[in-house]
């Protein structure tokens, strides 16, 4: 048998390097970090942060020389199955910049809590690996693999602060229901593989169009819950809470934009490629989902005392509103549905993550992530407060401030679609929109308008690294508010819709 | 629409410049207020004077056509455009918004609210101006969008800030009420612009293919624009947030509300829902209609039972907007006018009033109306303003107030496109009802107010020497008149309101022919 196999003449493949460059400087700062650690003095791991940040602006380049030099899309690697576009190129550059910010956010909250800081950064990057591979996967394997790659170290990350029974909680949850999720998700895809006969996404697109059998039908509904849990999605939001709580505020900036947005890239292409002709199927189930998540969502955290956890609660919310257009892609407004996610995508993670960044450094000073904890901020630190009040604007959608125009998209996606369904969809989402900003707000007049709960007004100095981080989160959020047209360019994506032929 | 193209760069500058101030304080050190109140005042008399050269470069002879027009692209993707101009209906408008903020920044040379830290505040005036500076110049829907919603967080913290002890529930309420009016507005917007082909959200194009849409469609879209627009006016039943938010506001807070905000509500009717969506407005005028009688008369009743002075203004605005939306209704030329006109009438009226409620605040630390009487004894020239302001805002002729209110109860007598004329005759006998409410809680205010012997609880400080310094003591009452900075902030309102009110036509020439258009526009899309 071996023999036979080894008669055969093999040809190695050939492999366009430059287009998977990102993952190998990636992987090869894995090993680089990793290897370093084992020999470096325990006073000297603060270089590891610094070293990790440069691995991802390292991948970065590669990304931006395949941007300028790409032209045409590079899908020659393993037959199709994993492919760079401009989609692609977009999300990781989105993936690795995140990965950077919460490097900064990370430095100081490890030094200081003496953290092990060089297995961290490692588990970090092996997460955005995983991520920057999904965006290029186009095959349920890859996807599948891409997923469990990235949120294996993140299961670790969530539980890091090892004494604290509340982190090892959020890391249990997150594990258990994440491992549920993947069964899940791996039961529908093996009901899509074993009804189409290929893994390969456009192959299924290909295959399941015309009638669905029953099969199917519960391959799809599977498949689509399945990265529910991924994307906090309720009902499959219940982890995301206790998660985001106990787990280190880095950690947590970097699960709820990072990883759910590695969610939602997994979703879309997913659908768009493999299930598009099940629309039917998933579109009133993504439907109700869009339209739960972002209420039930928002109605539990107006009621939060905690700031983490609101946030973790509006996070479910936001995932309602980016699901929204997905429930529609299906009449006619594939395009403007698939801008409208991957639009909100990039600028939400500026502004959550920019949010995350002052909470960690206000948390520096009063130790507390009550919400009441941040009364009189703008008296003892301006430059945060006016920071703070910038991101939960932009987060409750407020023009000129990123998100407005995401939302503004969703909407217009909607609207498109001008099913009746769509409209009471965008008056839910519409509604959800005020009620949002009544929890933003809160926070808010903490800031402006509360006296200072413990009288204790020395000033807040964050490290520069945090500072750094809310310079980037900072810039992204009002400069791609007033001028979207920055990464609009980006999202016209005639690549993933132009393989349906739409 | 036809468009003249000159100096393309003066609105642009005219709207931004406050941000220049906003750029320089940032780096001036909070402790230092008063280099704050200068460059706040230099900021807005730079940006009003750009604003007078504005007024001497508008062709007054062709008022109907855009001007300044300025078309250049912004997000080309969802295919909204920096499109901006301005004619004959937003000109008033975008001047009175600059001088308004002028003076208000004048007027905060010595009566910052208590709370404290200029800084903010004085920031937070600018960036409100440049919201609502643009508002009357976006001839882009998406662009009115930001601009309208940009002028949201700073009334928010100026309210919340640095409002009276209610001040928290107050602003909150403006910010959740305005927030879903302009949620629902969006929503009108875009299906406003998928039902035009989704070709452009340019007034321009919306307003000439919106005519062509099906009846019913434009009845729902309509629906949605009168909710984020009646939001703001407010009209009755969405003004519950205006007596609170005007009542806890500081002074200058309430003015810039009074005097402008309000305003953005009725000049998105006059600008976007009723010329985008004439059948849509046709169906929904005795609506309006009837809701804007309602508001007259509830305003005034609401008036009648005040105990606060301040709070009395308020109620009144509610009253005061009925008429400038009854007058819309009517879909008149003569309707319009006189609600334009009304518009900048109770701008300047009505800021007036919450100026000198703002100084009476100050001197007494109390507007409970019981309290107060004998101000004509203790602070005469005070006083004087006050009746001036009160005979302004009845609608005594002569004075701005009247040209607002009578051509707009009168305008109701015929109405246009063939209006139930019963419906709207009725309206216009109730309205001119409301008139006689008007006079009778203007009057009571000011005779329990003005009239009669001051107050013994107040009385042994009237000793204090006229004119001295200001009084930053809270129990201890410093009674004073007029004083030079309020003389030089309220001037030229006081100026206004009588030549407004003499020669009208000063304003009516600039509008009418704007407003003619519009109306014919709006006449050859109903069938």
């Amino acid at each position: 048998m071996i023999s036979s196999l080894l008669a055969q003449a093999w040809t190695a493949p050939t492999i366009d390097w430059h287009a998977i460059a990102p993952e190998l400087v990636l992987i090869a700062g894995i090993n680089l970090v990793l290897l370093i650690d084992l020999w470096l003095d325990e006073s000297k791991k603060w270089a590891m942060a610094t070293l990790t940040g440069f691995v991802m602006l390292g991948a970065v380049i590669p990304v931006v020389t395949l941007a300028v030099l790409g032209g045409d899309v590079r899908d020659a690697i393993f037959d199709g199955r994993y492919v760079v576009d401009e989609y692609a190129l977009i999300l990781k550059a989105l993936f690795l910049l995140v990965g950077y910010v919460v490097v900064l956010l990370s430095q100081n909250e490890l030094e200081e809590g003496g953290y092990y800081q060089g297995e961290f950064y490692v588990l970090m990057m092996v997460s955005v690996l995983g991520m920057v591979m999904m965006a290029s996967s186009r095959d349920l394997l890859s996807v599948f693999v891409a997923l469990e790659l990235l949120s294996i170290p993140a299961y670790m990350m969530a539980a890091w602060r090892k004494r604290d029974v509340k982190s090892n909680e959020a890391g249990v949850k997150y594990y258990l229901l994440g491992v549920f999720a993947s069964g899940v998700l791996l039961y529908g895809m093996s009901f899509l593989y074993g009804t189409t006969g290929s893994t390969k996404l456009t192959e299924i697109g290909a295959a399941l169009s015309g009638d669905l059998t029953g099969m199917q039908v519960l391959a799809v509904v599977f498949v689509v819950a399945g990265f529910a849990f991924k994307i906090s999605a309720v009902p499959f939001h219940t982890w995301a809470p206790d998660t985001y709580e106990g787990a280190p505020t880095p950690v947590t900036a970097f699960l709820s934009v990072a990883s759910k947005s590695a969610g939602f890239v997994a979703l879309l292409t997913v659908l768009y490629l493999g299930l598009y002709g099940a629309d039917e199927v998933h579109g009133p189930f993504i439907w109700a989902m869009a339209a739960l998540t972002m209420t039930v969502g928002n109605m539990v955290a107006l009621r939060q005392t905690n700031i983490v956890r609101m946030l973790a609660y509006s996070s479910v919310s936001q995932g309602g509103f980016i699901l929204m257009p997905l429930a529609v892609m299906g009449t006619g407004v594939a395009e403007s549905s698939l801008r409208a996610v991957v639009i909100y995508l990039l600028i939400y993670a500026f502004s959550n993550l920019g949010a995350f960044a002052v909470i960690i450094a206000v948390a520096r000073k009063t130790r507390s992530g009550e919400i009441s904890s941040f009364g009189g901020l703008m008296s003892y630190a301006p430059g945060l407060g006016v920071l703070m009040t910038i991101f939960l604007a932009s987060l409750a959608g407020i023009p000129p401030l990123g998100i407005w125009i995401a939302k503004l998209q969703a909407f217009k996606a909607l609207i498109d679609a001008g099913s009746t369904s769509a409209y009471v969809l965008a008056i839910i989402a519409a509604v959800n929109t005020v009620i949002a900003a009544g929890y933003y707000m809160r926070v808010l007049r903490q800031i402006w308008m509360s006296p200072v709960p413990d009288g204790d007004t020395t000033p807040i100095s964050p490290p520069s690294s945090i500072w750094l981080a809310l310079g980037i989160t900072a810039a992204g959020t009002v400069v791609l508010g007033i001028l979207p047209g920055l990464v609009l360019r980006f999202a016209d994506l005639p690549d993933l819709t132009g393989a349906l032929g739409l | 629409m036809q468009t003249i193209t000159n100096d393309t760069w003066l609105l642009t500058v005219g709207t931004f410049l406050p941000l220049v101030g906003v750029l320089l304080m940032m780096f001036v050190p909070a402790s230092e207020e008063k280099t704050h109140k200068q460059i706040g005042i230099l900021t807005s008399a730079v940006t009003a004077a750009v604003g007078v050269y504005t007024l001497l470069r508008f062709d007054f002879d062709q008022s109907e056509k855009l001007q300044f027009f300025v078309d250049s692209e912004w997000i080309t993707v969802i295919k909204s455009n920096y499109t901006i101009g301005l004619d004959g209906i937003s000109l008033p408008l975008y001047f009175l918004s600059m001088v308004v903020t002028l003076l208000v920044m004048i007027y905060t040379w010595d009566n910052m609210p208590d709370a404290g830290n200029p800084k903010s505040f004085i920031i937070l005036m600018l960036v409100l101006q440049v919201g609502m500076a643009g508002s009357f110049i976006a001839q882009d829907l998406i662009l009115f969008f930001v601009f309208f919603e940009v002028v949201l967080l700073p009334m928010y913290f100026m309210i919340g800030v640095w409002g009276g002890d209610d001040r928290q529930y107050a602003s909150l309420k403006f910010f959740l009420y305005t927030m879903f009016g302009s949620a629902l507005m969006l929503v009108a917007f875009l299906a406003l612009f998928f039902q035009t082909g989704a070709a452009s959200f340019s007034f321009a194009h919306l307003m000439e293919a919106g005519a062509l849409i099906d009846r019913d469609v434009q009845i729902w879209i309509f629906a949605g624009m009168f909710v984020g627009f009646a939001v703001k006016v407010p009209m009755f039943p969405f003004h519950t947030w205006l007596p609170d938010a005007h009542t806890q506001a500081p002074t200058q807070g309430s003015v810039i509300l009074a005097a402008i905000l309000l305003k953005l509500g009725t000049y998105g009717f006059v600008r976007i829902a009723i010329p985008m969506l004439p059948q849509g407005a046709k169906a929904w005028a005795p609506a309006i209609g009837i809701l804007a009688v309602i508001g007259i008369i509830y305003g005034a009743l609401g008036c009648l039972a005040q105990t606060d002075m301040k709070r009395l203004i308020a109620f009144s605005s509610v009253a005061h907007m009925g008429f400038v939306m009854l007058g819309i209704s009517t879909l008149t030329d003569f309707g319009i006018n006189a609600a334009l006109f009304g518009m900048v009438a109770h701008g300047l009226i009505t800021g007036m009033l919450f100026f000198v409620a703002g100084s009476v605040k100050h001197r007494y630390h109390t507007l409970e109306i019981s309290r107060l009487s004998g101000l004509l004894i203790q602070m005469p020239r005070l006083g004087w303003i006050l009746g001036f302001a009160a005979m302004a805002s009845l609608g005594l002729p002569g004075l701005a107030g009247f040209w607002g209110e009578f051509p707009a109860i009168l305008s109701a007598y015929n109405p246009n496109f063939g209006l139930s004329e019963a419906l709207f005759r009725t309206l216009m006998v109730i309205a001119a009802i409301g008139t006689v409410f008007a006079a009778a809680y203007l009057l009571w205010l000011y005779q329990r107010t003005a009239f009669g012997r001051p107050n013994p609880e107040f009385e042994q400080s009237a000793h204090h020497p006229v004119g001295a310094g200001v009084n930053d003591e809270h129990h201890d009452v410093d009674l004073h008149d007029v004083t030079k900075i309020e003389w030089i902030a309220w001037t030229p309102f006081l100026i206004a309101i009588v030549v407004f009110g003499v020669y009208p036509q000063l304003m009516f020439g600039v509008m009418d022919p704007a407003v003619s258009l519009l109306i014919e526009r709006v006449g050859a899309g109903i069938p």
